[in-house]
């Protein structure tokens, strides 16, 4: 099975060929394994990144596969975030607690110590209880599972609601963002029991291994990251390759078509909505300990739509596509917004990217929507001489409601 | 509080006439310049500039019969009054050109000289002082002969309402010319009469007058008096006290805890030892590694503490403690009862009773006032969404850039009032100009972009997005991050004030009004004109509209263009009213999303419906829980998500085949 | 603006250059991370301008030991995991001495572990929450007993206050700043229920339910005053719903905390006039070090440009460390730390800074009621106030205190004298 899989998916092969050449070269020049050439920072840079393009390729196999635009999987890597956060800051805390508490005269008990804890993580932000949702926040276990398990119920719950009552096309996309924008409103709020708009922080620092110094954790993180990649990549590869994949392309190039031919949309539908969910999830609870902080900005409508641009950018319905658009445009744009980009002097005026990247990008969004709906990965077909198929009359590009080749004519 | 504030009153009120007569004394004496010699008396106290350490400077001014008394605090009330660090000497100041004053003298009036600001100091009092100069200039105002003065008067007795001032403004009532101000005076003299008059049965009998009157003044005065406290007895209840009610521990009003906590305060009864007071005890009783015979390690458990806490009791060594039979015996030995501050039951009584008729027409006037609220919120989300209505809703375009056109009007406007410095004119021109200036951009963003993507909206959502996000980094690139003044017209500052529960703004009415004018003009174009006709048709059917001789390529660009100009107009709108920041689009994209979703997509009174549910929604959330407005935003978006499942269409559904797919 | 910004831009490339020329083998690097994109641009473009304009000042006055400084500059774009990440930056890849940065304490709390893991040195030069000292950060802004506890006081006692709405937006800087003073004035008497709380989103712009629910509180006869730590935006909306409402400061007087000459220079002031705002620093303070200040500040940056607290903080900080950094003769972060405790500076309202033991100025009180064009006009104004770490409002952390001088530890409990913890908690 995997033998022919991956014999009919060569390209799968030169990915995973690709990222462990790149995970290599960078443990080496790294600081904390090697060289020293790359920075501690850049390093965190580089595993972000790769969790980046691990959601991308969530998206990618929800729209440009499926065709359903979700404006809100961000919200899911916010929830993975979230999920890990809760046992970082509370193990972490916990371990001051408990060696500051060691020092009383009388033992504490046990109730003491979680209300120290609470003290300590909520005291910043008025409060001294222990809301309800960190009830599990004590076990690593536990908060791996709801990594897994929120985002995910949260995509079956809305999923099925959306899809059982056919809300298809931008009414889809309109009501993912409004999700979005409602859980990241929630949790803006401090009666969330999430710190509000001061999220989870400090995340960087692992409980019980404050001797590993960054330098190698940022390591130990970007190989984490990097083999999340690896497998979402085979995984999602796997899933679209095989008849399941097929369908999958139907319900995106004719929704009406399948379930005429008695498959069950509704069904394939949800089960891509909330794998990608978990697929996010777990991004995200790779991305946030590197980041070191999590808060509801992270969740806003805008950052889902970015991630729809990245796929767009890298090429949508080809998986390697999502992953150059995460890489490129997120690495490009921080350079740009970094300041490490020399101001272009044009005479009369000094273009300084920091202002002016965000206009070149947007614009370049439309021009590529325009004239190269196939994106970056569109350059591979150029390489590889590959041609479109001669079918006549078929969709000129993914997405419901794409123009017919006769129809474009006119 | 109220009280030491009363107090601070009374005395400066009641020490007036003491000084009044310590000054008379003095201007026996003969001084040339009596005022000054006053003020370098009370020099340390005008200096310090305290509302707690003025009261005597005050009342030794007002009191001092000099004809100069009332200058001189009107100056200091309107921070004039100017020391000479030179000699210490006060003057009243006149500011000239570049840091320079002309001094005057208070006692002569004749100008001093201009010194620069340097040689000065200015005495600045702070509103709780200007207030009590205010106070004390209420006897030289309420007869004065400037109506603007006796309103001055007026509203200083308003904010201070004190006993001495009840007889001066009887007295003022019957020669007052103005009828409006003779209204006033009598309203405030009622009002005083009600809160200090001596005679019990003409407070009463004003107090029965004046139920009804939803004033927030009266309410003001009427609150004080049946304010109650609760307080505990040891056995029957003094007769000579106004009894509010009686309450019994664990009723709603007064939990177990919080009677205990009150017998505790009025030490009736002996205080509860708390775990963190064992612990301490604990803590200070180790022998040799063992409290009370349990070894420390032991002791983190509540159970193991109590053991060892129950050894020391046992030894004398540490307090008991207060078991839960005690605690129930307490309480039942005791009567708790709310008393009235007020000893009059006569008085309670009626103000009672006129407080429970008031508190009727507040809970009306305050669901009218929420309604009106709730009524601008929708009118607001209306005009954000009317544009979204015709490209989304009637060509079915997203345009995500929506936002930004908002944003392109509300910035437009901004320009012309720098350009028009008059407020009105420059809102007559912002209007048209910004709808031109949208239409154009709308036009434009069709021909190059959108009409290429017809029949691809997630492209076209996507694309447009892109136009958002660069149209608000050039807002930032020119007009910078800071927000920008967008200035009403004068004749739209204040609000219309029904009563004192039910106002809103008329910048709100304004816009409510232009939501109603928008709904208009959107009815006769698509009714009414060859346009709106036109549009329909290509909605409908695009290849059989244009077998009919409708060039909908140019039908496309103008619905879109007005769509956007629209947007722009509403963007002036919503700039007077809130801000005008390069982020005032993306506040309004997705909620003017939700109300055309929830309205239904393609019917203008869909949209309307739309708004008007999601701000009353809103607003009621508000209402509901007022401590926390985020929470509304989130219940309604929550709310819409659902709505949506039940009705995916929207309110208003267009039904057969302009229903389309 | 355009033009604004490119000569900005000049002057910071002109400053680059010459000391790169100059400084080759003693460099003393100044990191600035202020975010220069985003929601947060409009207040901290300012600060980073100032510190520009400081170490040009700095430069042209010979430097610091004879060395130059190098300003580094970095965007953190509003981003709150971006600003740990540009932190880590600032100290390894360029190797900084100090950095002058943050505005928001969310940022503040996403840089700490950065700072403290690598023993970096920040200035953090916003009025701010409190709860918090670490070894790392000199707290230049004000702690809540140099700014709201005296604005309340002034408001017991000056205007007698008996009713208070605290409305502020919902994030942490109002959350625990309210906290700390409704547990301050159940202290001082006043009852819970004549509190009332109201939080509302970043950008809040509908008011007007707020503002009736404010004006309906006057309904038992006692006088209300409004303590408002509503963040940027949203005080537009604010004070223009309460204008229309025809709310004057003598009936009801509204006191903020986050509203200083900047955020007015967006407002038509004239229905504001003599509502009042609480700083360490109004520009209308008449000094000559002030006046200095000023007609540099509008020489660099043009003449409508105003002055406020958080510059007047980052003035004293950054003066403060240059002094540290010549008695220590030294930029070594620990030497310099030390050498900062007691270090005086004269701030610009015509009093002394000190520096304190627990990284926090010894600041004056000012109050201020805002005029028709604008500005401030000082009306109180106290002595010199201890900048407190640990708030003694609060129960948790009355016991705490912080000396980084003599006990070395931040979190100090003073019941079981122990140290809760050395790295701060984020």
């Amino acid at each position: 099975m995997s033998d022919t899989f991956l014999k009919r998916n060569p390209s799968v092969l030169i990915f995973l060929a690709v990222l462990a050449l790149f995970v290599l070269g960078v443990t080496l020049l790294a600081e904390g394994a090697g060289a020293g050439v790359i920075s501690t920072s850049f390093v965190k840079t580089l595993g972000k990144t790769l969790c980046l393009a691990l959601i991308a390729v969530a998206m990618d196999l929800v729209w440009g596969y499926t065709g359903i635009l979700s404006l809100g999987h961000f919200a899911f890597f916010g929830l993975g975030g979230y999920m890990i956060g809760m046992w970082l800051m509370y193990a972490r805390t916990q371990a001051i607690v408990v060696s500051s508490l060691a020092e009383a005269p009388i033992p504490a008990t046990e109730s003491e110590i979680v209300d120290a804890i609470g003290n300590q993580i909520f005291g910043v932000v008025g409060s001294r209880e222990f809301p309800l949702i960190w009830m599990f926040a004590d076990s690593l276990v536990l908060q791996l599972v709801l990594v897994v398990a929120v985002p995910g119920i949260l995509a079956l719950v809305f999923g099925w609601l959306a899809f059982r009552s056919r809300v298809t096309g931008v009414y889809l996309s309109i009501l993912t963002q409004a999700m979005t924008l409602g859980l990241a409103l929630y949790l803006f709020q401090n009666d969330s029991g999430l710190r509000g708009n001061n999220g989870l922080s400090g995340l960087q620092n692992l409980p019980g291994l404050d001797h590993v110094p960054q330098a190698t954790m940022s390591i130990w993180f970007f190989w984490a990251s990097a083999a999340a990649l690896a497998l979402g990549y085979l995984f999602a590869a796997w899933i679209v390759s095989g008849k399941f994949g097929s369908v999958l392309r139907g319900i995106r190039d004719n929704e009406a078509r399948v379930r005429f031919l008695g498959y069950s949309v509704e069904g394939y539908k949800l089960f891509i909505f909330t794998v990608t969910a978990i697929i996010a999830g777990i991004a995200g609870a790779l991305y946030y300990p590197q980041a070191g902080i999590i808060n509801p900005a992270e969740i806003a409508p805008v950052a889902s739509i970015y991630l729809a641009v990245w796929v767009a950018i890298g090429g949508r319905g080809r998986l390697y596509g999502a992953v150059i658009g995460a890489v490129f445009v997120s690495l490009v744009s921080s350079w740009f917004t970094g300041g490490q980009a020399p101001d272009l002097d044009l005479g009369f005026y000094t273009l300084k990217w920091v202002d002016w990247w965000l206009i070149v990008l947007g614009l370049s969004f439309v021009l590529v929507t325009l004239f190269a709906p196939r994106g970056i990965g569109g350059l591979v077909d150029l390489w590889s001489e590959r041609r479109q198929p001669d079918r006549h009359g078929a969709d000129l590009g993914p997405g419901a409601g794409a123009l017919r080749e006769k129809e474009a004519s006119k | 509080m109220r009280i030491s504030l009363l107090a601070g009153l009374m005395v400066l009120l009641t020490s007036l006439a003491a000084l009044a007569q310590q000054a008379s004394a003095q201007t026996a004496v003969d001084d040339p310049a009596p005022m000054q010699s006053l003020l370098q008396e009370q020099s340390a106290v005008i200096l310090k500039s305290s509302r707690k350490t003025i009261a005597p400077a005050i009342a030794a001014i007002a009191g001092s019969e000099l004809p100069q008394a009332q200058a001189v605090l009107q100056a200091w009330q309107a921070k004039a009054l100017w020391m000479r660090k030179s000699d210490g000497l006060f003057f009243r100041g006149e500011k000239l050109e570049s840091k320079s004053y002309r001094l005057f003298d208070f006692d002569s009036g004749a100008v001093i000289g201009e010194f620069p600001k340097s040689d000065l100091k200015q005495i600045k009092p702070n509103s709780g002082i200007r207030a009590m100069i205010a106070t004390a200039l209420v006897q030289f105002q309420l007869s004065d002969p400037d109506p603007a003065r006796r309103h001055e008067a007026l509203l200083a007795i308003e904010r201070a309402p004190a006993a001495a001032l009840l007889a001066p403004l009887r007295a003022s009532i019957e020669t007052e010319p103005d009828a409006g101000i003779k209204a006033r005076k009598t309203r405030i003299a009622q009002l005083l009469t009600i809160a200090h008059d001596a005679d019990e049965a003409r407070r009463v009998e004003t107090i029965n007058a004046m139920s009804g009157d939803l004033g927030l003044d009266v309410r003001a005065t009427l609150n004080p008096l049946v304010a109650t406290q609760l307080q505990a007895f040891g056995g029957a209840v003094p007769e000579a006290l106004n009894i509010a009610r009686e309450v019994m521990p664990g009723d709603d009003a007064l939990s177990r805890d919080a009677a205990y906590g009150l017998l505790v305060g009025a030490k009736l009864a002996p205080p509860l030892i708390s775990k963190d007071e064992i612990r301490t005890t604990l803590a200070g009783h180790i022998e040799g590694g063992k409290v009370g015979g349990v070894p420390i390690a032991q002791l983190n458990t509540d159970e193991a503490r109590a053991r060892a806490y129950a050894a020391l009791v046992a030894a004398e060594r540490a307090p008991a403690q207060i078991t839960e039979a005690e605690v129930t015996q307490s309480l039942n030995d005791h009567i708790f009862a709310e008393v009235y501050q007020e000893p009059s039951q006569a008085i309670t009584t009626a103000a009672e009773a006129a407080l429970t008729s008031i508190d009727t027409q507040v809970a009306i006037g305050q669901t009218v006032d929420l309604t009106l609220d709730a009524l601008s919120l929708a009118s607001i989300y209306f005009l954000a969404a009317i544009g979204l209505a015709i490209t989304f809703g009637v060509m079915g375009v997203i345009n995500m850039a929506h936002g930004e056109f908002i944003m392109m009007g509300a910035y437009t406007g901004y320009v012309v009032q720098q350009v028009i410095p008059n407020h009105t004119v420059s809102i007559l021109v912002a209007v048209p100009l910004a709808f031109a200036v949208t239409f154009a951009a709308g036009v434009a963003m069709e021909r190059l972009v959108i009409r290429w993507l017809y029949n691809r909206p997630l492209e076209t959502l996507l694309a447009t997005f892109g136009i958002s996000i660069a149209l608000q980094q050039l807002a930032k690139n020119i007009f910078g991050t800071q927000a920008r003044p967008l200035t009403a017209p004068g004749w739209l500052d204040g609000a219309w004030i029904i009563n004192d529960v039910v106002s809103i703004s008329y910048i709100r009415i304004a816009i409510f009004m232009l939501a109603l004018i928008f709904l208009g003009v959107f009815l006769f174009i698509m009714r009414r004109t060859r346009l709106g006709l036109e549009t329909r048709a290509v909605t409908q059917n695009r290849a059989m509209a244009g077998s009919m001789g409708i060039n909908p390529e140019r039908v496309n660009m103008l619905t879109f263009g007005l769509g956007s100009g629209i947007a722009g107009i509403a963007g002036v709108a919503i700039g007077l009213f809130a801000k005008v920041t390069s982020e005032l689009g993306s506040d309004y994209i997705v909620q003017s999303f939700m109300t055309v979703v929830v309205g239904g997509v393609g019917n203008i009174w869909g949209t309307l419906a739309g708004a008007t549910m999601i701000g009353f929604f809103q607003k009621g959330v508000e209402w509901l829980n007022p401590s926390n407005t985020l929470a509304a935003q989130t219940y309604m978006i929550l709310f819409i998500i659902v709505f949506i499942q039940f009705r995916p269409r929207g309110i208003i559904a267009l039904k057969g085949r302009a229903a389309g797919d | 603006m355009i033009n604004l910004k490119s000569t900005l831009a000049a002057t910071a490339a002109v400053a680059a250059l010459s000391t790169a020329a100059s400084a080759e083998d003693c460099s003393i690097k100044v990191g600035v991370l202020h975010s220069l994109s985003g929601t947060m641009a409009i207040s901290e473009t300012t600060l980073k301008d100032t510190m520009l304009m400081l170490i040009d000042q700095q430069n042209a006055a010979g430097g610091v030991m004879g060395c130059e400084l190098e300003a580094v500059v970095v965007d953190p774009a509003s981003d709150w995991p971006l600003f740990a990440e540009k932190a880590r930056e600032l100290l390894t890849v360029h190797d900084v001495d100090v950095i002058f940065g943050n505005w928001t304490s969310v940022s503040r709390k996403s840089v700490l572990p950065v700072i403290e893991e690598l023993n970096g040195l920040l200035f953090y030069p916003v009025q701010y929450e409190g709860e918090e000292s670490s070894k790392n950060v000199f707290y230049t802004g004000a702690a809540p007993n140099q700014q709201a506890i005296p604005a309340t006081d002034y408001f017991l006692e000056e205007l007698g206050v008996e009713k208070f709405a605290l409305l502020g937006t919902d994030y942490v800087y109002p959350r625990t700043t309210n906290n700390i003073l409704e547990s301050y004035l159940q202290s001082k008497g006043i009852a819970g229920e004549d509190i009332f709380v109201n939080y509302t989103p970043f950008g809040h712009s509908d008011w007007s339910k707020i503002v009736a629910d404010v004006v309906a509180l006057a309904a038992d006869g006692k006088k209300v005053g409004v303590i408002s730590t509503i963040n940027g935006d949203a005080n537009i909306g604010f004070y223009k719903e309460l204008a229309a409402a025809g709310i004057s400061a003598d009936d009801i007087p509204v006191v903020a905390f986050s509203v200083g000459e900047e955020e007015l220079s967006g407002l038509d002031t004239s229905n504001l006039v003599g509502h009042l705002a609480a700083w360490n620093y109004f520009q209308s303070a008449e000094s000559d070090a002030n006046t200095a200040f000023i007609d540099a500040w509008k020489t660099t940056m043009g003449d409508e440009r105003v002055t406020n607290d958080p510059m007047e903080a980052h003035y004293i900080g950054f003066n403060m460390w240059v002094n540290a950094v010549e008695a220590a003769k030294t930029a070594d972060v620990d030497a310099v730390r030390t050498a900062m405790y007691g270090q005086e500076f004269p701030n610009l309202t015509g009093g002394t800074a000190v520096m304190l033991p627990n990284h926090h100025l010894a600041k004056p009180v000012l109050i201020g009621e805002i005029q028709e064009d604008g500005q401030f006009d000082i009306i109180s104004q106290t002595t010199e106030v201890p900048g407190d770490a640990w708030t003694d409002f609060l129960p948790a952390s009355a016991v705490l205190m912080s000396d980084w001088k003599d006990i070395g530890c931040g979190m100090y409990n003073t019941e079981t004298k122990s140290c809760v913890q050395l790295n701060s908690n984020y």
